[in-house]
């Protein structure tokens, strides 16, 4: 595996009122658009900023409490933005069967970051996911968007040193 | 000129499809040799992705599974079958004859995006046929196929569709629930990668059949390959007629779009998928009202899975009666079943209702991929029961495995080794619960913490008699009380877990989950 291949760091522009405004009120029309909302905004800034709640509000005239509602709701929105990379690992059943609970003692071990959490320079998150739906070819993981099966050991310990040795 | 077939469903490249295109070229063009690669779905015998097919006078040769640094090696072998990776003739291939491959019979033949391909492969015969008949009659006809919701609960389609025929409002409306969250399937990602114009007749078809002209595909966020796809199929239908203001010419409208689920797997719960849809919290509502009757925005809703409506141009294009003749007892048709976990030969295998599981796992998947012996079998996701290696011979339909205490879902197996210890699976099973529960009922967001701290003090020893009765007391109040399947459903592979395997649940020192 050539782990240069699949990192793609994430690059996001600092929340902006008057984009976030222009993302809002582009989608604001349709039926149902607080989810397509929620993932332009954090598709723009990485996360949902707090800022953009009572933009939100005012558009689908809804109260703040409900926009705060739905993003709390969902694992997907961010509170803040995510590392450089991010690196999402399958802990669900079919994933369970090939090993993956070893995987994530040996990456919280070697790697001394935990799942769920950013590494202290900012150029990781790891993240536990509920099934990627490869589950013919356990253990996988999502590493910058890239679908990546079979996974073992020493792909996952080449992933995270390519992700860390991004550092400027 | 030599035609390659390659797949692009995303788990052919998650282990290096792409980069086997790639070197191909590269390979080729080296070799000034003018070669075509075709991007197709997958055939579904994943464990032989990627999956190379060389199109010759006698039918496409498969090599698999093929690594970036076999490539140079095919060339020399001129793609022959002395090469080591040589499958032989795919379609003569033991596990793809033993198919019935109704709803995939494109998947891993065609570009999924050339509407040529889709046409020249029986593609929009269904969609034709139902516009030449009565709504009612298309209804009558996929009630007459005996077609049941393949999301998981086994609802007869056609009844589903006769209550919105039946209903009276301005606007109706179509939802394909593709928030497909079970671990263990993968029959709907790869139908959305790998024939999503299938998908898209099939909706288009439940529209004319109830009379609705708008419609949603709601797809889980953790399928990025299969967003890409459908949205790009969504584009070329409405260019060449599947969708729009008039299907085929007939003058009968309907359209549909794409929207994203955002992680949370409760909404894979046909009413708290709707909520979503509408822009709230995945709360899950209370029935009745059916969704039938009030279901997006209130309008009567058709609400059914990528499988079931992926079913409906085949039985629409070749009469109810062609797929009922298929499967055993009141499961009628074919079941994609999807074999995965520690398995040799994972995958897709699209077969008659009826297979037993202990002819699933070694004469399909060849025994677990660690060579270990056999220990458990979840079936029907992570809402399904744990079977031991003494109940193979339960078979894959749904009232066998209702009677068998388990349920067929979405038709997902896992498999596990020897080293899986089935008291630890229970713990994850509540512990999966209490981190997806939506909260609105107690049973599912109590009960589920209960739970594990339950399992937690049986396996270490603390009144293992009296909680192991409380557990299954905390069960049958979860499976009674709960509102939807997630809390009901739970209980499933907990009991299963604590039945056929109690010896996992005695009392030790460490627990489980280490």
């Amino acid at each position: 595996m050539q782990a240069k291949h699949y990192a793609t760091a994430q690059a996001h522009s600092p929340f902006d009122e008057i984009q976030a405004q222009a993302i809002i009120t582009h989608l604001a029309d349709q039926p149902g658009a607080m989810l397509p909302i929620l993932h332009a905004l954090q598709e723009a800034f990485g996360f949902i900023d707090s800022r953009a709640v009572p933009l939100i509000a005012e558009s689908l005239n809804v109260s703040k409490a409900e926009v705060h509602g739905v993003i709390t709701f969902y694992h997907d929105f961010r509170h803040a933005p995510a590392g450089r990379h991010v690196l999402k690992i399958c802990r669900a059943e079919a994933c369970q069967s090939m090993g993956v609970e070893s995987l994530v003692s040996h990456i919280e071990q070697a790697h001394g970051v935990k799942m769920g959490q950013t590494t202290a320079d900012n150029s990781l998150t790891i993240e536990n996911v509920y099934c990627l739906g490869n589950c013919a070819l356990s253990p996988a993981v999502l590493f910058d968007g890239a679908l990546i099966g079979r996974v073992d050991q020493d792909q996952l310990d080449e992933l995270i040193s390519v992700a860390r040795a991004g550092v400027q | 000129m030599m035609k390659i077939y390659l797949s692009l469903d995303a788990a052919a490249v998650s282990v290096g499809a792409d980069r086997v295109a790639k070197g191909l070229q590269a390979e080729a063009d080296a070799r000034k040799m003018d070669i075509q690669i075709v991007r197709t779905g997958s055939r579904g015998l994943l464990w032989a992705e990627p999956l190379v097919e060389v199109e010759t006078a006698a039918g496409r040769i498969a090599f698999g599974p093929v690594k970036p640094a076999d490539v140079k090696s095919l060339f020399e072998a001129g793609f022959s079958a002395s090469h080591a990776l040589h499958l032989g003739h795919i379609e003569d291939h033991a596990l793809m004859k033993i198919q019935q491959r109704f709803t995939f019979a494109r998947s891993g033949i065609t570009d999924p995006l050339s509407i040529d391909d889709y046409r020249a492969h029986g593609g929009g015969a269904g969609l034709a046929k139902a516009l030449t008949m009565t709504p009612r009659d298309v209804v009558e006809e996929v009630a007459a196929s005996g077609l049941r919701g393949r999301g998981g609960a086994g609802f007869p389609t056609g009844i589903k569709w006769r209550t919105v025929l039946g209903a009276v409002a301005e606007q109706k409306c179509i939802v394909c629930n593709a928030d497909e969250g079970d671990s263990g399937t993968f029959a709907d990602r790869m139908l959305m990668e790998g024939d999503p114009l299938c998908l898209i007749e099939g909706m288009a078809i439940a529209g004319v059949a109830v009379g609705a002209t708008y419609g949603y595909v709601y797809i889980r966020s953790e399928y990025p390959h299969a967003i890409r796809m459908m949205t790009a199929a969504i584009d070329l239908a409405r260019k060449n007629g599947l969708l729009g203001r008039s299907l085929l010419g007939s003058g009968v409208a309907f359209d549909m779009e794409v929207r994203v689920g955002a992680g949370a797997y409760v909404c894979g719960e046909e009413t708290s998928l709707l909520e979503s849809l509408e822009g709230k919290r995945g709360v899950v509502r209370a029935k009745p009202p059916l969704p039938a009757l009030k279901g997006l925005f209130g309008k009567p809703t058709v609400i059914n899975n990528v499988m079931s409506l992926a079913a409906v141009p085949w039985i629409l294009a070749h009469g109810a009666q062609a797929y009922a003749d298929v499967g055993m007892g009141r499961s009628r048709g074919t079941l994609p079943v999807q074999l995965a976990g520690n398995i040799k030969r994972g995958g897709l295998y699209e077969l008659a209702f009826g297979i037993t599981l202990r002819e699933l796992i070694y004469d399909i998947g060849g025994g677990t991929a660690s060579g270990r012996p056999v220990k458990a079998v979840q079936v029907g996701g992570p809402l399904g029961a744990y079977f031991s290696d003494k109940q193979l011979d339960i078979p894959l339909d749904y009232e066998a495995m209702l009677a068998a205490k388990g349920m067929l879902g979405h038709g997902g197996v896992v498999v596990f080794d020897d080293t899986v210890n089935l008291a630890a699976q229970a713990r994850f099973a509540f512990e999966f619960c209490a981190i997806e529960s939506c909260g609105k009922c107690t049973p599912c967001r109590i009960g589920s913490t209960r739970g594990v701290e339950t399992i937690d003090k049986i396996v270490a020893g603390i009144e293992p008699a009296k909680n192991t009765a409380l557990l299954n007391d905390l069960c049958t109040t979860m499976t009674d009380a709960s509102l939807c399947a997630l809390g009901g459903l739970t209980p499933l592979p907990v009991q299963s877990a604590l039945n056929n395997f109690p010896e996992d649940f005695r009392p030790r020192t460490a627990l489980a989950a280490e």
